[in-house]
């Protein structure tokens, strides 16, 4: 029964929650003893609030039980990245300057899923203030991917994809500042959407570059990820760059999902030697499924795509050193006194050093110092401009195309400790995702296949212009549905069985 | 453009308030330089007629009315300092003994 329950979709669990057939409490205790079973081996969880995930259960179970009318998840259980701040339960954004700090609010992401009836699990392991693609920064060490424990589950949101992809959680809420929700769904075999810029609200999301960061859905499929990007994609007066207007339903749109006359443009720039020749072959296969579905694919030219991780390496670190300026050992987080006392101008110096990683640490100084006097046009300003060729780039591309089609990374997971040492090789991984987020445009990554010279994961990605998130979902849909039909069932399906971990597991005495 | 030494990596550790080991200035100086000469790629590319963009999705001003809203307790807005006296954050000494 627990195991059965922890392999249905979202909007599976949610029907068999409707008609009674299913209670949430038994759903969230089926996701706790996966939990328990597994993250031990799969490390996806920085804190798991078992009791609290119990008691919201019965609290639906109860609400139903008195013919309260109830959105299509409730009851469903969800983990929330550490990003996230949750009232109530510690959020660290996998830094140790934020050890132990229980946050006095939710973020309104968390608060609408909390509103639709969904049960919050815990919170899921990320790279320091999602500064990474590997979790190899989280402060809490990392996280291992469910397909092969000796790599990496990409970054930042590895904890997210790993919960899913590992059946510990349905559905998982990431944040997306260059590619962390949509990469380590390529790696992991799992579905990543970030929305367009300003769909989802910012507030209570522990801020990176606040120019590029976007809350999104993680989950195992593109209906799933529809239905929660429906629950948290709104106008929220707290955050001033929220859109106003009202969204279509994502989930209508896959469901309604027909790719006939669709026209799909393939970045040429983004189909090159560069990529790994299984991404590649998984790549092309999958739009020529879309082609046999009746989509036209039309190859397009996005010259200015190759300078994006210059651009973007210049303006992130400059937002982030200075939206990282608040963790400054007053409000929250960490105090270190230097011995004998000090100034709190010492105190913050010695508490920033104790307190932040070394990528953070190379990130605000990089920042720092394209924001200093004489510089400042050189770096920061050059970066900008580069923003709006790379902008011109969508718009010349969306004037032929209805969305545009990329492997989402060049590479299927690498080993941990790869390239941990080598900063730009590790940059180099979102040089496919980063473009979406200069741009402020929408982009989603579904799973391809697996590689055939390593069996790992790879994901396609789908973008499309501003506000037209419901386009991905029609694509990224209608492509699933193709793939699930020649495979024979979901690509999770032959992801490898982690029971031996809960056998060891069990014999240590942990479950 | 500039080649980075260790002298500026201490300075830029200053002012933006991290107290940097020795060793760390070292490492740091070397790959900042590395990360520097990537991005320098940009100026390839942003020439003078290009204008720059500081925002993904255009917006106008976004203003509300004057008035208190849902906002955090006193209690609430202490509850994860370091240190507080009850109603106010408490930090250690502004100026140091010299100044």
């Amino acid at each position: 029964m627990s195991e059965h329950l922890i392999r249905l979709t979202a909007a599976q669990l949610g029907e068999r929650l409707a008609s009674g057939d299913v209670s949430s409490v038994e759903a969230t205790r089926a996701h706790l003893d996966r939990i328990a079973a597994v993250d031990g081996a799969v490390h996806a969880f920085l804190h798991v609030d078992g009791e609290r995930a119990l008691d919201t259960a019965a609290d639906i179970d109860r609400r139903r039980a008195a013919g309260e009318e109830l959105g299509p998840l409730a009851g469903v259980p969800i983990a929330i990245k550490d990003v996230l701040v949750t009232e109530g339960m510690p959020s660290t954004a996998g830094s140790r300057i934020l050890e132990g700090w229980v946050p006095p609010y939710d973020a309104t992401p968390v608060r609408r899923v909390r509103e639709a009836g969904m049960v919050v699990l815990g919170k899921t392991n990320m790279d320091e203030f999602a500064m990474g693609s590997s979790t190899e920064h989280s402060a809490y060490g990392p996280t291992y991917n469910p397909w092969d424990l000796e790599r990496i589950p990409g970054g930042s949101g590895g904890g997210s994809a790993a919960s899913v992809a590992a059946f510990e959680a349905p559905v998982a809420l990431g944040s997306d500042t260059g590619g962390s929700i949509r990469q380590p769904a390529h790696v992991t075999g799992t579905v990543g959407v970030k929305p367009t810029y300003g769909a989802v609200s910012r507030y209570g999301s522990i801020a990176l570059a606040s120019s590029l960061d976007q809350v999104g859905p993680v989950t195992r499929t593109v209906l799933d990820a529809a239905l929660l990007q429906d629950v948290i994609a709104g106008h929220d007066p707290r955050d001033s760059t929220s859109i106003p207007e009202a969204w279509p339903s994502m989930a209508d749109a896959v469901r309604r999902a027909d790719v006939a006359g669709l026209r799909i443009g393939v970045v040429k720039e983004l189909d090159s030697d560069g990529f790994q020749s299984g991404v590649r072959s998984r790549f092309h296969e999958a739009l020529e499924l879309l082609e046999r579905g009746g989509a036209e694919i039309v190859e397009v030219s996005a010259p200015h795509f190759e300078y994006s991780i210059a651009a973007y390496y210049l303006i992130l670190p400059a937002e982030a050193s200075s939206n990282l300026a608040k963790f400054d050992s007053v409000r929250f987080g960490l105090r270190v006194t230097p011995e004998g006392g000090g100034t709190v101008e010492q105190v913050m110096g010695a508490t920033r050093e104790a307190g932040f990683g070394p990528e953070v640490k190379r990130r605000i100084i990089l920042g720092t110092y394209a924001l200093s006097a004489g510089y400042y046009d050189a770096y920061y300003g050059s970066a900008q401009k580069v923003r709006t060729l790379v902008q011109r780039d969508f718009d010349a591309a969306f004037a032929k195309v209805d969305v545009l089609a990329t492997p989402t990374a060049p590479t299927t997971a690498f080993k941990l400790g790869e390239k941990l040492d080598d900063p730009l090789a590790m940059y180099l991984n979102d040089i496919a995702t980063i473009p979406a987020n200069l741009a402020g445009v929408p982009g989603i990554s579904v799973p391809a296949g697996l590689a055939p010279e390593d069996g790992l994961p790879v994901g396609i990605q789908f973008l499309a212009p501003a506000r037209e998130d419901a386009r991905l979902y029609n694509v990224g849909g209608a492509l699933e549905r193709l793939l699930v039909e020649q495979w024979g069932g979901p690509l999770l399906d032959r992801a490898p069985d982690l029971s031996s971990h809960e056998m060891a597991a069990a014999e240590e005495g942990v479950v | 453009m500039s080649e980075i030494n260790a002298e500026q990596v201490a300075h830029l550790a200053n002012l933006a308030r991290i107290a940097l080991t020795e060793e760390e200035i070292e490492h740091l100086t070397a790959e900042l330089g590395q990360i520097m000469q990537a991005v320098e790629k940009v100026s390839e590319v942003a020439t003078p007629d290009v204008p720059p963009t500081s925002h993904p999705i255009p917006m106008q001003n976004v203003f509300r009315d004057d008035v208190v809203g849902d906002i955090l307790t006193v209690e609430q807005a202490l509850s994860g300092a370091p240190e507080s006296d009850g109603s106010r954050f408490v930090v250690s000494a502004i100026l140091g003994e010299e100044q």
